[in-house]
């Protein structure tokens, strides 16, 4: 049996020479973070981004940071059903954890931007989310605040107007990049060879992950490194029902809208109905309308409410809502949409609880402590 | 060597090159003569659902699945199609219960339809019961200065089709299976061929012709059925005709050729891909130059190398729009200046899909 330390040994060392001397070692289970060239990691950048990820005064309200719908304590989630802004706005759409966003190869919801420097702009400019009207304010900020502009001056080699949106996003990115974490029970029972590391229910759950449950099949495990997703979109079934029937209107209705100059970003943040036509809102695919990206199943027993409505509380109702076909009823109809993946699974009582369990095995070792009362009712820190 | 992605391009394909599935058509550049009879019009091409029954009320689910979200897809093209074609092979195994499921679900449809018989469709009964629910195999139309014909293009030999099997089942069941050393070639045969040429000469050459057959009218593959006995006889009733295009199901798998003057274009199935076939050497065949590969379907994507299309129809000839779930749609129109159809986003050696190396 290998010994643990082994293997992350030996993880660090490929991390290294792919990543360069700044690059995080991959935890077990995760390959090396993929870092783009034109950005890469510095200790200070990082230091940088981490400061810009909680500052308030990015909003139009000074009360809103990045780390409000990010929580450390929360995963790097909010426990929301969907976001709340300033004002206490409501979005459309359930906070993702940023921890492992790195390995994402498209980000939000709906894949609208490609990168972690792409989708760290969004938020601020958006009227439910921190309200700014442009980006002006930020920069302001960061050009005049003397502890931002010697940081951004050690970092970047920049000054003054020399800052701009590009800067503060690599900085953010960076800091994203950090949040990789594996080394789960499933790791080390996987990947390094401890046959104690899950409980005998986890190892039965795993079996339903990869066979019955058909899960793996788009929260991907492979042979040396395990996502859990295919980067891919899919339409499970989920939020839906709140559009049937007026596809054939929104999906008109957006791509006038989307002619006319609407903000796509803040037209599936702002409209519950628009929001549920997915991925077809970025790519005007008509095969992709109310699908959605794949997420990460890394720590997910920590980052309830599920789905990108959020409209699931616990991961047993989402086992009994893809037991049922991708229907919160067995008598629910399925919508024409739905991916031929998703079907019935006549999965025993005992099944479902042995793949919640193997759910539970996969929180790495830092997040495993919880935090008291139900996430799920958690109400935000007053500002 | 895949170049990394860039935001450019990430949000142009976010964008144009999607065209083919976007809503409203008007980003698809339609142009005709403006002192031409013809008016540019589209209709929606679905194909190859192979519903199969399994026992009682149960049937293949992602059969269903497939051709349940084509019929969805095309209800949202904007403007609607003028009419919508379905290419055959309803059914898997020829049984009621299989063509009345898929006409269960192709009810569904906004707009008339209409439909060519495939060999699944066929073989049990000879084609009875489809042809009670949905009329003659083949038939001619008129639609806005174009002439439309359908054929059934999967008979075959009396010998073969009357007296050789024990049973209407054992028979669907060999003409079912592919490589099939009993299996016998499809034709259009002598009968249709006769009424196709006094069809014809009530057509004017300039009327821009579409012939509707399930398998391709050309000689690709025999092994598989890609295949008609009589093509080129048919050809040649079609050769006078200036503008001439084959739309054909069957292969499940994009398609294009050129014949003299006759443009032919497949339709993916909604059901599941077949890979390319290689060239069969045992007779002469016309197997069209593999110029853009496919990816190979990804087994853990159940919809991966599906697909329907919609074919927009102006100066007589024929842009074919891929509609392909979870991939880069593509467009095969006709180029006037080359003389015949090309990929248009991808038919450059750099801009092709590269093909998956890996899952």
């Amino acid at each position: 049996m290998a010994k643990r330390t082994g293997h992350i040994g030996a993880a660090c060392a490929v991390a290294l020479a792919i990543c360069g001397p700044a690059a995080l070692a991959a935890p077990l289970g995760l390959p090396p973070v993929p870092i783009p060239a034109d950005n890469p990691q510095t200790p200070e950048k990082i230091k940088l981004g981490d400061r810009l990820f909680h500052d308030k005064r990015f909003s139009s309200t000074g009360q809103v940071a990045c780390a409000n719908c990010h929580k450390a304590e929360l995963v790097f989630t909010d426990g929301l059903k969907v976001s709340q802004g300033i004002h206490g706005l409501k979005g459309t759409r359930n906070a993702p954890t940023v921890v492992n966003a790195a390995y994402m190869k498209t980000l939000f919801w709906d894949g609208r931007e490609p990168d972690l420097e792409g989708q760290s702009q969004q938020p601020f400019v958006n009227p439910v989310e921190m309200g700014l009207k442009d980006h002006r304010p930020i920069l302001k900020i960061v050009r005049t605040d003397p502890a931002y502009a010697a940081a951004f001056q050690r970092v970047f080699g920049k000054s003054g107007e020399e800052i701009t949106m590009t800067e503060v996003a690599q900085a953010i990115a960076s800091f994203e990049r950090t949040l990789v974490s594996g080394d789960s029970p499933f790791d080390r029972y996987y990947y390094g060879g401890d046959r104690h590391a899950m409980t005998p229910a986890q190892i039965r759950g795993l079996e339903v992950f990869v066979n019955q449950g058909r899960c793996v099949s788009c929260h991907t495990i492979e042979q040396t490194q395990a996502l859990f997703t295919d980067n891919r979109f899919h339409n499970i079934g989920i939020g839906f029902k709140r559009i049937r029937g007026k596809e054939n209107r929104l999906a008109e209705q957006f791509i006038t809208a989307k002619r006319g100059g609407a903000n796509v970003d803040v037209t599936v943040l702002t409209s519950k109905d628009m929001s549920e036509m997915g991925r077809f809102a970025v790519t005007e695919n008509l095969t992709q309308i109310g699908a959605f990206k794949t997420p990460t199943l890394r720590n997910v027993a920590r980052t309830a409410p599920y789905m990108h409505d959020g409209s699931l509380k616990t991961l047993k109702e989402v086992v009994d809502f893809y037991n049922n076909g991708g229907r919160l009823r067995e008598s629910d109809p399925v919508d024409d949409f739905q991916s031929g993946g998703i079907r019935p699974l006549n999965l025993s009582k005992r099944q479902k609880a042995d793949l919640v369990a193997f759910l539970e095995a996969l929180t790495s070792p830092q997040y495993v402590k919880r935090v008291p009362g139900p996430a799920a009712s958690r109400k935000p820190a007053a500002h | 060597m895949k170049k990394p992605i860039n935001r450019r391009d990430f949000l142009k394909r976010g964008g144009a090159l999607l065209a083919a599935g976007a809503l409203p058509m008007s980003l698809v550049e339609i142009a005709y003569g403006k002192d031409s009879k013809e008016q540019g019009f589209t209709f929606a091409y679905i194909s190859d659902s192979h519903i199969t029954h399994v026992r009682g009320k149960e049937f293949v689910r992602n059969w269903d699945r497939g051709l349940i979200q084509a019929v969805a897809e095309a209800n949202l093209l904007t403007p609607r199609p003028d009419f919508i074609m379905y290419g055959g092979d309803i059914a898997q195994l020829g049984k009621r219960e299989e063509i009345d499921h898929g006409l269960e679900i192709l009810s569904g449809l906004r707009g008339k339809a209409r439909y060519v018989m495939g060999e699944h469709d066929y073989y049990l009964d000879l084609g009875k019961y489809w042809r009670s629910k949905l009329g003659r195999d083949h038939y001619s139309f008129d639609h806005k200065g174009v002439h439309f014909i359908v054929l059934n293009s999967i008979l075959t030999y009396d010998e073969w089709t009357y007296h050789r099997w024990p049973s209407a089942a054992e028979r669907m069941h060999q003409m079912a299976r592919l490589d099939n050393p009993h299996g016998s070639p499809f034709m259009v045969g002598d009968a249709q061929r006769e009424w196709l040429r006094k069809e014809l000469e009530k057509v004017s050459v300039d009327t821009p012709l579409v012939v509707f057959s399930h398998s391709p009218l050309q000689k690709i593959y025999k092994g598989w059925n890609f295949w008609t006995d009589d093509a080129e006889q048919v050809q040649a009733l079609l050769k006078p005709f200036k503008k001439v295009t084959v739309l054909y199901g069957h292969v499940h798998q994009i398609q294009y050729n050129q014949i003299g003057n006759i443009s032919f274009h497949s339709a993916m199935a909604t059901a599941w891909p077949w890979p390319y076939p290689q060239s069969f050497s045992q007779a002469p065949s016309h197997l069209p130059k593999l110029t853009v590969p496919m990816d190979r379907a990804d087994p853990f994507f159940e919809r991966d190398g599906t697909g329907w299309q919609f074919i927009n129809l102006h100066t007589g000839h024929v842009d074919a729009h891929y509609l392909l779930p979870d991939n880069q749609n593509r467009v095969v129109a006709y180029d006037a200046a080359l003389g015949h159809p090309v990929d248009t986003v991808f038919q450059a050696e750099d801009r092709r899909i590269p093909p998956q190396t890996h899952y």
